[in-house]
């Protein structure tokens, strides 16, 4: 608890001021201007280091799930800086531009915030991948062969698996950082995840929950693409929880008149997210690192 | 100020709480379809007499007076619990709360006129509330064990006059307030949980709340982002709340007395 309250007082109002103007800052500074604008955002953390460091000794997990996440954030936050100077999203209904645009603030503040606490641990944030969202050629989100529509159908396809991975990815890590003061800042960045997810899932016009195996998803009818969904929403069709078997209790509740309205079995698959092991997150990732710079995605 | 549109008034059938049936007085606050608690005791370390209203008809004692032994005639009201049963059993009178809301809305004329997707979209979040509900209604009866069915927090009676279920704009704006409240109890409970079981469940049922709040944002802000400044900081992160905060933000709809005495402190070292 306390660690949110620390960084809470080096929060400087102006920022979300500039993140949200991140998109003239691109404009100005061209394409690879990331790394330039994150050293814009003066973002210190000075945490408690010594306790932070104390943790970190102890073992190695939570530091290996941290940077786990922080490979996913880095791959969203580069997704959507790209897509945002792409002109994808020029003409297309002004929602998703906003959206895209608040999604990007996050995950950069997501970067910042893993990498700053990662650093303030003393632990050497690992080296941040190529990533390549053409996925070796199958897809063309920022629209490099001139068909617009199908790379605005992939940039939203794109972006709804990766966040209902991140999603998945945070859900899995967070037995990891049980007893650690990461576990609260994770669980905070999960459920935003969530809402971008719901976000990004109905400017595609389906529902924003996930309903059986990704049976909602709408993946874009490209075999690639389909398979890329298989992996990103398999196991979500559970309809046990804890050992209980949902499709056998009794909804009608205090009243004795609720009911579940539509199909009982969707709805339970629906109303539980599930996670998702650091393997099968790092292979859907891997889709989206450059060949050659893959190994810097396992440190 | 009272538009008692639909009352939402469970017939509580468990004993325990026969005697805590007594409508107490609600309060608007500020326009927004809310009530103060003033039946909610809450007690963790820091807040040892929460009780932000304080003038229900049956009054703490003094803080200072020192313990005194319970009347005997005066049943406890159910207290949440310690440990792990605690939490859940917190986060099974917050789904109670959703999904009566929810089934409340159905029944109302905003739903009955509403477009269809609107429709499916409050369909949706009670079907889901209503399966969390019953999945913790289980769940913690099997977590406490035979013969430990009392420590299974009852059905709640809910008051939700405050709220009018002709007003699409009351009625999302609750929606999403109780979504939010959700989403920013569970992150605030994560790190009291000792079992790592429950917290994976716990995760699997806050991204829901998450994707319910967004879905709801955005019926009542079509034109605007993610937005959601009331929740999310400059850091991207969530609300992740206390129990005493999410008692008083929830509570006011609430009319069956309960306590929260000894529920677990963050476990982070």
């Amino acid at each position: 608890m306390s660690i949110i309250k620390m960084l809470d007082g080096f929060s400087s109002e102006n920022l979300m001021k500039k993140k949200s103007s991140r998109r003239e800052m691109f404009n100005t500074l061209g394409s690879f201007g990331k790394k330039a604008a994150a050293a814009a955002v003066p973002f210190g953390l000075a945490t408690n280091k010594a306790k932070a460091a104390a943790f970190f000794q102890e073992g190695t997990s939570p530091v290996e799930a941290l940077q786990f996440a922080l490979l996913l954030e880095r791959l969203e936050n580069q997704f959507y800086l790209m897509a945002l100077e792409s002109g994808v999203l020029d003409g297309r209904p002004a929602r998703a531009e906003q959206v895209f645009m608040d999604i990007s603030a996050h995950e950069s503040a997501h970067v910042d915030f893993l990498v700053a606490n990662l650093t303030d641990a003393g632990v050497d944030v690992s080296a941040e991948p190529t990533f390549d969202f053409t996925a070796g050629g199958t897809f063309d989100p920022f629209n490099t062969n001139g068909n617009a529509d199908a790379s605005y159908a992939q940039l939203l396809a794109l972006a709804q698996a990766f966040e209902d991975t991140g999603v998945r990815a945070y859900k899995g890590q967070a037995p990891n950082l049980m007893n650690t003061p990461y576990l609260e800042p994770a669980l905070q960045i999960h459920s935003v995840e969530a809402r971008h997810a719901s976000a990004i899932r109905r400017i595609r016009g389906t529902q924003g929950w996930i309903t059986g195996n990704g049976d909602n998803a709408m993946a874009p009818n490209v075999q690639a693409a389909m398979d890329a969904y298989e992996m990103v929403y398999a196991g979500e069709g559970v309809t046990t929880q804890g050992g209980v078997d949902l499709t056998t209790l009794d909804y009608s509740g205090p009243s004795g008149n609720d009911a579940i309205v539509g199909d009982m079995t969707e709805a339970i698959t629906q109303a539980f997210d599930e996670p998702l092991g650091m393997e099968d997150v790092n292979m859907i990732a891997s889709l989206f690192i450059a060949a050659d710079d893959s190994e810097d995605s396992d440190n | 100020m009272k538009k008692p549109v639909v009352k939402v008034d469970f017939v509580d059938e468990s004993p325990k709480n026969g005697k805590f049936k007594s409508r107490r007085r609600f309060i608007k606050l500020g326009g927004l379809a809310f009530a103060g608690s003033s039946f909610l005791m809450y007690s963790c370390s820091e807040d040892d007499d929460f009780n932000p209203a304080g003038e229900g008809p049956d009054p703490e004692p003094e803080p200072e007076e020192p313990e005194e032994p319970e009347e005997p005639e005066e049943p406890a009201a159910f207290d949440l619990g310690s440990g792990d049963v605690g939490i859940l059993n917190y986060a099974f009178a917050l789904e109670q709360l959703e999904a009566a809301f929810y089934g409340a809305v159905r029944g109302g004329s905003y739903y009955s006129g509403a477009p269809d997707n609107e429709k499916a979209v409050i369909d949706a979040l009670y079907n889901h509330e209503v399966i969390h509900r019953e999945f913790f209604r289980t769940a913690i009866t099997a977590a406490v064990g035979d013969g430990n069915e009392d420590m299974v927090l009852p059905d709640l009676e809910f008051n939700l006059d405050s709220v009018d279920l002709s007003s699409r704009q009351e009625v999302l704006e609750t929606a999403l307030l109780l979504e939010n409240t959700g989403v920013g109890a569970y992150n605030g409970a994560g790190d009291r949980l000792e079992t790592t079981d429950y917290l994976v469940i716990a995760g699997k049922i806050v991204s829901v709340e998450a994707r319910h709040a967004a879905a709801v944002y955005e019926l009542l802000n079509p034109d605007s982002g993610i937005a959601a400044e009331e929740t999310i900081d400059e850091n991207g992160l969530d609300d992740a709340n206390d129990p005493s905060t999410v008692i008083e933000a929830a509570g006011g709809f609430i009319t069956t007395e309960f306590t929260a005495t000894q529920l677990p402190e963050p476990m982070t070292s």
